[in-house]
């Protein structure tokens, strides 16, 4: 679906510092899907973006600053035309992303978690961790239309 | 107490869920759902629960994994767990996790509901 309007040229940057995670979260989501009308990317996009933030902030606070709401949740992104990139990057010590168990083998299907960096990876076009593990580097290229 | 996120009704031999928000992601809101579902089935023995997705636009893993606990509960108690109506784009993340492969997916509550057991 297009957007009905001309779709911008110049390029988005939407950034935050959260101490805590409701409801800044919510309110960058809004934003977010806001941006990404106006550059007129479509549903399968939008939701996949949603729940790639989602799990990305999540993860940084819950696993990265441990819910230290002393530390903070840096979120920075620039949205163009053809793809979006985020970084998010919190204040703990970094993990090794490589030791996360799979979630879909047959002996950790069960397992309640584990599965956010996982559904990030299969949304995404790209996702990394830069060492030291704390910052999150993902985009999302926009798909050639035929 | 907070407001419910749930709409909960007992059916002839189920209990079935639906959700009053369209949005499953935050962890204070799952926990209060999680026991919400837990506390009305609490009293019987072997529960048959249907959870209904109609409505929900988004979900997290955070979510998947409370399904799991649940579902876990549940069949611990020898009752049996339903998901129904779970939009296309939620149900991709059941694929990709491969958790279609651990809950008992349906495409109506109709469906869902003929499929438990009979006594």
């Amino acid at each position: 679906m297009n957007a009905p309007y001309e779709i911008p040229h110049e390029i988005a940057r939407i950034e935050r510092a959260f101490h805590c995670l409701r409801p800044g979260l919510e309110e960058l989501q809004d934003e977010f899907a806001s941006a990404l009308l106006r550059f007129g990317f479509d549903e399968a996009a939008t939701f996949a973006i949603r729940l790639a933030i989602e799990e990305a902030v999540v993860n940084a606070f819950r696993h990265g600053n441990k819910s230290d709401e002393t530390k903070r949740v840096h979120f920075r992104s620039r949205i163009s035309a053809d793809r979006i990139d985020i970084d998010v990057t919190d204040e703990g010590a970094g993990f090794n992303p490589n030791a996360v168990p799979d979630p879909t083998r047959e002996e950790n299907l069960e397992i309640p978690s584990g599965r956010g960096v996982m559904l990030m990876k299969a949304y995404m076009t790209e996702v990394e961790y830069l060492a030291p593990g704390n910052h999150l580097r993902m985009s999302y290229v926009r798909p050639i239309s035929r | 107490m907070p407001l419910s996120l749930l709409n909960i009704r007992r059916h002839d031999g189920y209990t079935r869920v639906e959700f009053v928000e369209k949005n499953i992601l935050d962890e204070g809101n799952l926990h209060q759902i999680e026991q919400e579902i837990r506390t009305a089935i609490e009293t019987e023995a072997s529960p048959r629960v249907l959870i209904c997705f109609k409505n929900v636009e988004h979900m997290s893993s955070a979510a998947l994994g409370t399904l799991l606990a649940l579902k876990d509960s549940i069949e611990k108690k020898s009752g049996e767990l339903r998901l129904s109506d779970i939009d296309r784009r939620i149900y991709e993340m059941f694929v990709i996790t491969k958790l279609n492969r651990l809950f008992s997916i349906h495409d109506s509550v109709e469906q869902a509901a003929s499929s438990f057991t009979k006594k």
